[in-house]
Order: structure tokens, then C-alpha cells, then sequence
């Protein structure tokens, strides 16, 4: 690569000066890829043991099948069953105000003070811990609107500390839209809405769509809100059924599952807990592997 | 009053924030006439457009004082803005086909306002499409998206969106600018249909498409009106103001 | 009508006598329902704030009694004529005591959670920091397109980690890893718990503080490599100090979640109320007490109400935290 220096020293020929130069780059180079495979790394190895000490017990009778015998022997169904309810109905809740929440944001509000706080609020409820949020949604939803402990207690707090998510991503789609496309429309006389409704909806909707996915994997995966609002160490229900929890029940959740086995059983077998990890991390990497091909095809049919 | 006015600017001022960037100008506009107004980048012509059809509401930072009566309706306190904007067909600098399909590109605003009947759409399509002349090369894939076709194509898909809603008057914002010469010349063709049936206000940064295509011109400068005469004497050297005889002549601008 | 005469037109295109357009009208129901969703849209709109509101409130309705009225002498029932104890707000920050269920005289200090929770979010910023802010320079100024596509997309990945996985992971793998590496008798402590921090708040420093070094405009560096800069240079001198604003943002991003983290710190920092000595000293931390006591407590006892104080107090500081970080990346904006 390096031309060799020659006696006839130009303009363009290497001094050590230039050489060290040059060393020092391809240092700076490796040391700052080198701290970016240090975060790559660890998320490899840590899959790959979890997979490897799952491996036993990892079937589909696993995830059919209710846990018997103190949680120690059987399968997770009924805290597989759980999370789909909670993420279903906590989706159903966060999306559409978030939807909605962000096409103010993007489209409605001014640039002034207020939507400053609105936009600030929306950071800080991100940012609150969600040890927090499982304090609110107790006080509010299981005390003060006597929901008691419920699956709709429990979706309604992950409902509320999700809704950030949804948001931020919402307002990046909507901003992806062209401005000149919504002038084009205000010129001819439609309303606001009507362009949001013909024009910037229909061009984002794939943006908000990934958005949505990114919040299924957050929803699955917390704990900390629902171990005081609705989750429970074991439930019994049948297999089998997909409808088997009503709306005011309790239900078994599979990351509340995973702290249990960990921390409360003793005497289970070695591979249990690391099952469970394996099945709740498998899902929220597929899905948010899912958003991630989604979005990688959308942007190669783009309209514009 | 034996001729009524379709434009009446009276004392326009225009603020973006501290700067005021239009100060306090006044003309009319008869109808079916096709008026220019020329001047230099960052002169105001824009915003002045904006104005008129209200969509300066959507610039936080503007402020507008002065009256413009539209028929005699002024412009600044209406309350129908969405109705005002359907009397006015804008047509922007650069061409924006909206990621619809070619039909409903055109159909859009007559939708907005309402009218669903489907044989009535398709007339009305037609006609813009011709009128802007682009029927003739489109009429077979109508359904296609109208972000696909070429730039001259899409500039003309603006126009017949523009006229879609059966404008009373036309703005066209330095339309020529990302089109080739040979399309430019079969709009400028168009306008000059389309006088008969609305009033056209041609903002333009080519002097002699004014010149071409406009019985009077209007010359704006730094948000002030330098000099508004019939074309014939903007262009000549009867002009009264020095600066338009410059600029005309290329010397500045 | 014409007023001037110009030249006649010669075009081809069509036009139809001019007769009166024929123009639609909306309906009234159309209107009326634009106007639902329109009033629909700006109610969520300021939802947030109402949400932000309402976590307060509520957390600050559980747990304000015990700051106004008094103790209720141990398990929610006052004796009568018993002088009610009363609550010190000073004691309560600054004493290392948390004996929560002693029978007799139950005690609440959190400063031993407090620098406990402070101690493992220093020591994971101390990792995650220049671990972060490297991969966020690594991203913006070293690496080819594809490089930068599949790092952002493991880091994504990386981020989508449950809290309770990140955990179990310390609970089991790191706790055995640290026993062996440094010969430990104990692998659950403050840096198990740094670490798992560390990783989980890496992802948010590195999209922040890339998304802050990209928003430093290409003049700076082409006028830097025009100078005969190395890019290490360029990085050093250049690009940090220009972007140093959005690199706070991102690092105080970092602290708030690692502040905040529950389930991890939970499971991996050994859960003892204990003022570290060194980094293999097992902690509790605030969020932790939490979790782990709230299910035990009766509810509007002072325990309870207690541990809803402590909430106030981490909802407070993440509010502050996030504030400042809110105020370093509108510095840059401004600019």
C-alpha cells in the first residue's frame, strides 16, 4: 500500500511525519471498531449459551402445554397466553392515541411553548422508570378505578409507558412525507385533515406500521409494571384454548415467569429458566427482526 | 363602477417575524387579463402568492396586514379560507405530482370539495388534462402514479390540478424553472387559452416570458412595486423607473 | 370582457365554452365528523401531558400521607392516644437504616439505596460511556454504508433485550463469570449489575450521540481535512467539541435509563442495603426495593407509603435528568 520513500524527496513522497500520521489514523480506526464490536460480541455469545443450555428442553409441547408441579416440570402456556393478551389489549389502547398523539405533534401543533411541554412530556414519560409506571398504574387503575388487579389494569399501564414508542416513531414517518406534497394540497383547498386523511397517512402508514411492531417487542418484554397490577406467580388455565383469560383476570406473564423461576423456585431444573429466556428473547428479536425487514422492503418501493 | 376589479391590493405588508420582506404595496388585477410580475430573487413574489391564497396561514412567523379583495371579498379576514383557495389554482416552482395515481391526482381537490358523482369526475378529469395538455400522452395509464412521470410531465399534472377546481384565477409561480424550453412553450400556449376563461397572474423569473405572454407586468423589488405598466412599456425605453430599464435589459437581476 | 388585446393563441388544446363550473359541496356530516376527529386528534395530542401529570398525582396520592400526616406507628394502625411519629423528610434522605419490617420501631433511611443506586449508574456510565461514545464515532466517521447498517441493526437488536433477560443473564452467567475472572465469593454486586447497565444503556448513547455527531455540518470537516487533519484529529479537535452538547444529551439519556432500570438491577446486584466498599460489594438500589418489597406490604401502611415516596423521588430525578438532556440538544438546535 505505502509507497516507498524514495531519495528524492517531492512534494507527495512519505515523510515520517506523514507516516505517523497515517499510523495513527488506522489506530483510531481500530480502537473505535473495536468499541463497536465490543457491544456486538456480547449479544452473540450470550445467544448462542442461552440457546445451548435451553437446548433441552425447547419443544412444542414447552410452549403448550401449562407449567405443573411448583413450576418445576411442564411448559409455559399460560404465561405465553398472558403476554399475547397483554401486549393485544395494550396495543389496542397505545396505538391509536399515539397514532393520533403524533399527527398533532407533526401536523397541528405550532411551533411555540406549549408544544414544547407536550413534546417534553412525551420525552419524560419515556424516561420515567418503569418501576414508576407499575407504582401509577397501581394507584390509579387497581386502586383508584377499582379495576383491581386485571389484565386491563396491567395493559393500560404498559399501555401508557409504551406510548412514547409509538410516537417517536409515528412523528419520523409522518415527517418523511414531503412538505411540498401537503402544500400541493392546501393549495387546491383541502382542509388539514383531508390531507392527512388522502395524503400523509396513506405515504407513512408503513413507517408507523414498524413503529407499532418495535412496540409489540417493549410491550413483551417489561416486567417491572405489571409484577403489582395484574401479573401473577401462577395461574392454571386450559390448553389449548385461546380464550382462556377474561379481561378482569389475572394472568401469568412470561417475563414475570422467567423472574419467578430465577428468583422464587427452588429445586427447578437447570434448563427451565433458560427455556423461558430463550422463548421470551426469541420472541421479542423476531419481532423486532420482523419491523426490521419491513422496513428494509419499504424503503425499496417508495411512491417518490 | 363600470369595470369590476377581480384583485384589489391595498396597502400589503408583510413580516416574517422582525423582517418585513413586502412593505406596504397596492395594484389591481382586471379580470381575464394575464399580469406578470418580475423581479429578482427574494423580492416577495412568492410570499405575495401566498397571500393571496391564504396559504401564508401555514408560516407560523407570518404576519399579514393591508386588504386584498377577491372579488370583493378581502382575502385577509375571510373566514372560508378552504373555499378562497378553490377560487385560486396555484401552481408551484417545482413540479409536485402527488403520490396518487394520474386520475386522482386531478380528481383530488374536486373530491375535497365534495363532488363524488363518477361520470361527472371523469368529464371534469378529461377536460384539466386537456387543457393542460397532457391528455394525449397520458390518457392510456391514467391509474399509474403520478410521481413516475417526467418533470414537463408532472409541471402539467400541477397545472390541471390546479384547474381542477374550476379556478377563477390562476397563480403560476415560476413554473418554467425545472422544465425543458419545448414543454414551456406548450404551456405558455395553454395560458393563453386559458385567459379567455380566468385570470392569470404569472410570476416568472424569464422577463421574456412576461414579455411573451403578459398585458401588463408588474416589477418587484425588495417587497416594493417598482413600476406596473402594460408590458409594451415596461419593455421599452418609455419605462419610467431606471431600474426597470436595468433589469429588463439583464443589467441587474 | 378581455380589457387587452394580446395575440391570438395557436395551440391544439381543447377547451369548452366557458358555462358556470360545476362545483360539489360537502356535506354537513362530512364537516361535522373533520371536526370530531380534528377536536380527537388535539386531545391526544396533550395527552402526554395529562399522563405525566396523572403518574405523579397518583404516585404522590399513595405515598403524600405519610408526609403530612404523620406515621401511622408501624402497620397502618395508629393506637389511640399514642403522639404519632413524625415523619422526617431529612432522616428518610440521609440515614443508612432500612428496616422497614421491624416490629418495634421500624426504620426508613434510603441514603444506603440511594448511593447504592448512584454507585452502580456511576461505574455503568464509567463503561458505558466511552464504550458508547466510541461506537457512536465509529458509526458516523469510520465505517463503509454496510458496516454502519449492520451495527445500527444489532444495536436495535441489542436495545429490544428485556430488562428481566438482561437479569437472569447477570443472575446466572455473569455472577458465575466474575467468580471465577477475580476470584470473588460473591458474583452478584455492583459490577454485574454496571455491566448489564452499561450494556442496556450503550444502545440509546450510541443513537443519540450519533445522531448529534451528524448534525454537525460537513463544512467543519471538510474544512478540517483541508487543513491536512487525520481523522483521529478531525474526531478530537473537530467533531466532539462541536457536538459536545448532543454527546451530554445522549450520556444523560444514559444515566436516566440506568437510573431507572428495575429488573436487571434486581436480579444482579445481590439485593443487600450495604454502602459499597469496592466494586464487588453487593448493593441495593431503589428501584430494586421497590420491586422486591411492594408486593409484601399492607396496603396504606407506612412501608407502603414509604416505597411510594421513594417513587416520587426516581420520578423526580429522571424528570430533572431528562430535562437537562432536553435543554443539551436544544443548545444545538439553536446553534
Amino acid at each position: 500500500m505505502s509507497v516507498p520513500a524514495s531519495s528524492t524527496a517531492g512534494l507527495f513522497t512519505e515523510t515520517p511525519f506523514i507516516r505517523k500520521k497515517r499510523r495513527t489514523e488506522r489506530l483510531a480506526q481500530c480502537l473505535f471498531g473495536a468499541m463497536a464490536l465490543a457491544m456486538v460480541i456480547p449479544l452473540l455469545l450470550i445467544l448462542g449459551y442461552l440457546v445451548f443450555k435451553a437446548a433441552p428442553l425447547l419443544s412444542w409441547d414447552f410452549l403448550t402445554t401449562n407449567p405443573t408441579n411448583g413450576m418445576r416440570k411442564g411448559g409455559i402456556w399460560s404465561a405465553l397466553l398472558g403476554t399475547v393478551y397483554l401486549v393485544v389489549i395494550s396495543l389496542c389502547i397505545s396505538a391509536p392515541i399515539g397514532v393520533l398523539a403524533a399527527v398533532y405533534l407533526n401536523e397541528y401543533a405550532k411551533d411555540n411553548w406549549f408544544t414544547r411541554i407536550v413534546n417534553l412530556s412525551v420525552v419524560n414519560l419515556a424516561g420515567v422508570p418503569s418501576i414508576v409506571h407499575a407504582l401509577f398504574g397501581l394507584g390509579a387503575f387497581v386502586l383508584f378505578a377499582r379495576l383491581d388487579r386485571s389484565i386491563l389494569a396491567a395493559s393500560l399501564t404498559l399501555a401508557i409507558m409504551t406510548m412514547p414508542v409509538i410516537i417517536a416513531s409515528t412523528k419520523e414517518a409522518l415527517a418523511s412525507v414531503p412538505v411540498s406534497f401537503r402544500e400541493a394540497c392546501w393549495n387546491v383547498g383541502a382542509t388539514r385533515w383531508q390531507t392527512i386523511k388522502a395524503i400523509v397517512l396513506p405515504n407513512s402508514i408503513s413507517g408507523i406500521l414498524t413503529g407499532v411492531i418495535l412496540q409489540v417487542s417493549r410491550t413483551a418484554g417489561e416486567t417491572a409494571p405489571i409484577m403489582f397490577t395484574g401479573a401473577v406467580f401462577y395461574r392454571n388455565i386450559p390448553e389449548g384454548n385461546v380464550f382462556a383469560y377474561g379481561i378482569k383476570d389475572q394472568c401469568m406473564a412470561l417475563s414475570m415467569h422467567l423472574y419467578t423461576v430465577t428468583t422464587q423456585v427452588t429445586n427447578a431444573p437447570e434448563a427451565l429458566p433458560y427455556a423461558i429466556a430463550v422463548t421470551l428473547l426469541g420472541t421479542v428479536l423476531l419481532v423486532n427482526a420482523t419491523a426490521i425487514v419491513f422496513r428494509v422492503w419499504l424503503r425499496n418501493r417508495k411512491k417518490w | 363602477m363600470t369595470q369590476p376589479k377581480k384583485i384589489d391590493v391595498q396597502n400589503l405588508r408583510l413580516s416574517y417575524g422582525p423582517k418585513e420582506v413586502i412593505h406596504g404595496i397596492s395594484f389591481h388585477i382586471e379580470p381575464n387579463e394575464i399580469i406578470g410580475i418580475i423581479g429578482p430573487a427574494q423580492s416577495g413574489k412568492t410570499s405575495l402568492l401566498r397571500c393571496i391564497n391564504r396559504t401564508i396561514d401555514f408560516t407560523a412567523s407570518a404576519k399579514v396586514s393591508g386588504s386584498i379583495k377577491v372579488d370583493g371579498e378581502d382575502v385577509v379576514t375571510t373566514r372560508n379560507v378552504y373555499e378562497l383557495r378553490r377560487k385560486i389554482g396555484m401552481v408551484a416552482p417545482l413540479p409536485v405530482g402527488l403520490p396518487l395515481s394520474i386520475y386522482d391526482n386531478v380528481a383530488f381537490a374536486p373530491r375535497t370539495s365534495g363532488m363524488n358523482n363518477r361520470s361527472d369526475l371523469d368529464g371534469l378529469v378529461e377536460k384539466c388534462l386537456r387543457q393542460a395538455a397532457l391528455w394525449n400522452e397520458v390518457k392510456d395509464r391514467l391509474d399509474s402514479l403520478g410521481t413516475k412521470l417526467s418533470g414537463g410531465q408532472q409541471q402539467r399534472l400541477t397545472i390541471a390540478r390546479a384547474l381542477s377546481h374550476q379556478p377563477e384565477i390562476l397563480c403560476l409561480d415560476e413554473f418554467s424553472i425545472a422544465i425543458d424550453p419545448v414543454t414551456t412553450m406548450r404551456i405558455e400556449d395553454v395560458l393563453k387559452e386559458l385567459k379567455r376563461e380566468m385570470t392569470i397572474i404569472l410570476v416568472t423569473n424569464l422577463v421574456q416570458q412576461a414579455r411573451r405572454l403578459a398585458a401588463r407586468t408588474l416589477f418587484l423589488w425588495n417587497g416594493e412595486i417598482i413600476e406596473l405598466d402594460t408590458t409594451d412599456v415596461i419593455f421599452s425605453e418609455r419605462a419610467k423607473d431606471p431600474r426597470t430599464r436595468d433589469y429588463v435589459n439583464g443589467i441587474f437581476g | 370582457m378581455e380589457t387587452i388585446e394580446t395575440n391570438q393563441p395557436s395551440s391544439s388544446a381543447v377547451l369548452t365554452p366557458a358555462t358556470a363550473p360545476k362545483r360539489g359541496r360537502r356535506s354537513a356530516a362530512a364537516v361535522l365528523g373533520e371536526r370530531c376527529i380534528e377536536g380527537l386528534i388535539r386531545l391526544c395530542g396533550i395527552s402526554a401531558i395529562v399522563f405525566v401529570f396523572a403518574i405523579f398525582f397518583f404516585v404522590f396520592r399513595e405515598g403524600a400521607p405519610i408526609l403530612f400526616g404523620g406515621g401511622t406507628g408501624g402497620h397502618g394502625v395508629t393506637e389511640p392516644g399514642a403522639a404519632k411519629p413524625s415523619f422526617d423528610l431529612a432522616k428518610f434522605l440521609f440515614t443508612k437504616t432500612w428496616y422497614p419490617t421491624s416490629l418495634n420501631t421500624p426504620r426508613y433511611g434510603i441514603g444506603a439505596l440511594i448511593i447504592g443506586t448512584f454507585s452502580v449508574t456511576l461505574l455503568a456510565m464509567v463503561i458505558a460511556v466511552p464504550f458508547g461514545l466510541g461506537a457512536a464515532v465509529f458509526l458516523s466517521e469510520f465505517c463503509g454504508k454496510k458496516v454502519r447498517e449492520t451495527l445500527k441493526i444489532t444495536i436495535e437488536l441489542l436495545a429490544a433485550i428485556p430488562s428481566v433477560v438482561w437479569g437472569f443473564i447477570g443472575l446466572t452467567v455473569m455472577n458465575v463469570v466474575i467468580q471465577k475472572v477475580f476470584k470473588v465469593q460473591v458474583g452478584l454486586n455492583v459490577l454485574n449489575a454496571a455491566i448489564l447497565l452499561a450494556l442496556m444503556s450503550v444502545p440509546i448513547i450510541v443513537s443519540i450521540g450519533e445522531d448529534a455527531l451528524k448534525a454537525v455540518p460537513d463544512s467543519y470537516r471538510e474544512a478540517g481535512i483541508a487543513m491536512g487533519c487525520t481523522r483521529w484529529q478531525l474526531v478530537w479537535r473537530v467533531l466532539l467539541p462541536a457536538a459536545k452538547n448532543g454527546l451530554l444529551a445522549a450520556v444523560l439519556l444514559g444515566v436516566g435509563r440506568a437510573v431507572g432500570e428495575t429488573m436487571a438491577v434486581l436480579m444482579a446486584t445481590g439485593h443487600s442495603v450495604n454502602i459499597p466498599h469496592s466494586i464487588f460489594d453487593s448493593v441495593r438500589t431503589l428501584t430494586a426495593t421497590i420491586a422486591a418489597e411492594l408486593g409484601e406490604t399492607a396496603e396504606g401502611s407506612d412501608h407502603y407509603r414509604v416505597l411510594f415516596l421513594i417513587g416520587i423521588l426516581l420520578f423526580t430525578i429522571t424528570f430533572i435528568v431528562n430535562l437537562l438532556a432536553d435543554f443539551a440538544v436544544k443548545g444545538i438546535r439553536k446553534k
